[in-house]
């Protein structure tokens, strides 16, 4: 049984249609990629499994259950997100510190100075960067903190939503790293989107490539290697992402 | 032909710990080619572009033992020669649409109003605001001019910032991440329009970018910027082989489509590179 089950899954917002009918399923200790440009809606689809946009339709099981809505404490320690832009996703008037002992608050942790502890140590920051505001963090080092607070309620699932596309190469190659060695150590489930084919390549078992709300194609990391899409939007995506190719004259 | 030629450009900014550089000791020439300028966050690529303009902020300093531009000294232009070289002769189009264009004018006001410098009257400025738009491969060029900035997609939106920027037909453009903030492959669309501009034109490019395989496959030669100095410079063809540990380090940490290299090489930084 697969650990992340969405049926037929319809966003709407107003009269906007963001979701048309998505269906995907991952299994346990697998990363798995939506890949899409923007209005795809493929952040939306992450965005409605940790129950930040309505589902208007559609099931989303998780480990077999239906979620509810709003979702329950227990769905929050199971997955968590990371989003795309550690400069606004922080609170810039608190410390690394309470940052990462809120979410341990909320779920009534006793031991909060040990996990704090080890939570930075496990994202590669180490005890000196505890009491430090985000400002005081160049953009590498602030999403390791927005992925240390994702993993100190210990989920088994990471929602990563574009983690990297807001960094420089060198440091989205840190990232990476560090989101790879996290999923190997500790058997962790990725639902992993970006607009990066490489990173995805990089990152992700299988995918999908998702456009105007739609899936097109579901494709294994092999195929994508070999450039053997079936249909012509991904293999436009795949020709852009090589860059740029002069007409011949 | 030379059209810009640099030397030692320096760009200084006041902060707590005394003045810092930002750009230092830049030196290229330019010819009608496509150069590229290539750096993360904070290299000082952008600071480079926009002194090049006279656009260096108020706060900051820029100096150079030489900035020729066609033959007119840039170190000693007035406000009034300045007025006269920018849009006409050398423009700049800037990374968002969104921030850049004037949210409160329709885009057929900006381009005529671009295009006034150049047009007879303002029938034929809005002409050649609609050839503009054309050229840039706008389909409905008369939605579009009616178009306020914010109904208008991001890849339309920059397309009508280059045919803003080209209608005075300069002789030099600087593009400073015109596609970062676009799809990939409208990405593509709007480099292959600034490619036919390029070279039925003539025109000298300055691309400045923090896409490192994206500016060699689409310029001709590629300085690669570190802690605002130029650390390397070579042909776009020859990246393959850069030197510099930093340009090569670059290169490496990207991950590729049909790579399995895990973990990805990090980028080991030298202090000896910024000094």
């Amino acid at each position: 049984m697969p650990l992340i089950d969405i049926s037929d899954l319809h966003v709407r917002f107003g009269p906007v249609h963001a979701v048309r009918g998505v269906t995907l399923a991952v299994n346990e200790g697998e990363a798995f990629g939506i890949v899409g440009e923007s209005g795809s809606g493929k952040s939306t689809v992450l965005r409605a499994i940790c129950g930040l946009a309505p589902t208007s339709a559609g099931t989303i099981r998780i480990d077999g259950q239906t979620l509810t809505a709003p979702r329950s404490p227990a769905f929050y320690r199971r997955a968590q997100m990371v989003f795309q832009d550690p400069y606004a996703s922080l609170h810039p008037r608190h410390t690394v510190d309470k940052v990462l002992s809120e979410p341990l608050a909320i779920h009534g942790f006793s031991d909060r100075e040990a996990r704090v502890e080890r939570a930075l140590n496990d994202v590669g920051l180490g005890q000196g960067f505890r009491f430090r505001y985000p400002h005081q963090l160049s953009g590498g080092q602030r999403q390791r903190v927005a992925v240390a607070r994702a993993l100190i309620l210990e989920p088994t699932i990471l929602l990563l939503d574009e983690p990297t596309s807001a960094l420089d190469a060198s440091i989205q190659a840190e990232v990476l790293n560090l989101l790879d060695r996290l999923r190997s150590e500790r058997g962790l489930t990725y639902v992993l989107v970006s607009h990066d084919l490489a990173v995805v390549a990089h990152m992700c078992e299988r995918l999908i490539v998702m456009q105007h709300g739609q899936t097109v194609e579901e494709l294994t990391r092999a195929e994508l290697q070999s450039h053997r899409a079936a249909k012509d939007y991904t293999r436009n995506l795949l020709a852009a992402s090589e860059g740029f190719t002069r007409a011949a004259p | 032909m030379t059209l810009l030629a640099v030397e030692n450009l320096t760009v200084t900014f006041p902060s707590r710990q005394g003045p810092q550089s930002v750009v230092r000791n830049v030196s290229f020439t330019l010819g009608r080619e496509r150069l590229g300028i290539v750096g993360e966050s904070g290299s000082g690529k952008s600071q480079t572009g926009r002194a090049l303009l006279g656009l260096t902020p108020t706060s900051g300093l820029a100096t150079a033992d030489r900035m020729e531009f066609d033959g007119i000294d840039l170190r000693a232009a007035s406000p009034a020669q300045w007025r006269k070289l920018r849009g006409a002769r050398m423009s700049m189009v800037m990374q968002d649409p969104k921030f850049s264009l004037n949210p409160v004018m329709t885009i057929g006001r900006q381009l005529a109003e671009a295009a006034r410098r150049v047009a007879s009257g303002s029938a034929d400025a809005r002409d050649r605001a609609v050839a503009m738009l054309e050229a840039v491969q706008i389909r409905d060029p008369a939605r579009v001019m009616a178009a306020y900035p914010h109904e208008l997609s991001g890849g339309m939106g920059q397309r009508a910032m280059i045919a803003m920027m080209l209608i005075t037909e300069p002789d030099l453009l600087i593009a400073d991440e015109p596609t970062s903030a676009l799809d990939v492959t409208v990405q593509i669309e709007v480099l292959r329009i600034l490619d036919d501009l390029v070279t039925s034109r003539g025109m000298g490019l300055i691309f400045i970018s923090h896409d490192l395989q994206l500016v060699s496959s689409f310029c001709d030669r590629v300085l690669v910027m570190y802690a605002g100095r130029v650390v390397e410079e070579l042909r776009a063809a020859d990246l393959a082989q850069a030197q510099h540990p930093y340009t090569r380090g670059l290169m490496g940490c990207l991950p590729r489509i049909d790579g399995d290299q895990r973990p990805l090489p990090t980028l080991q930084r030298d202090e000896a590179w910024a000094r």
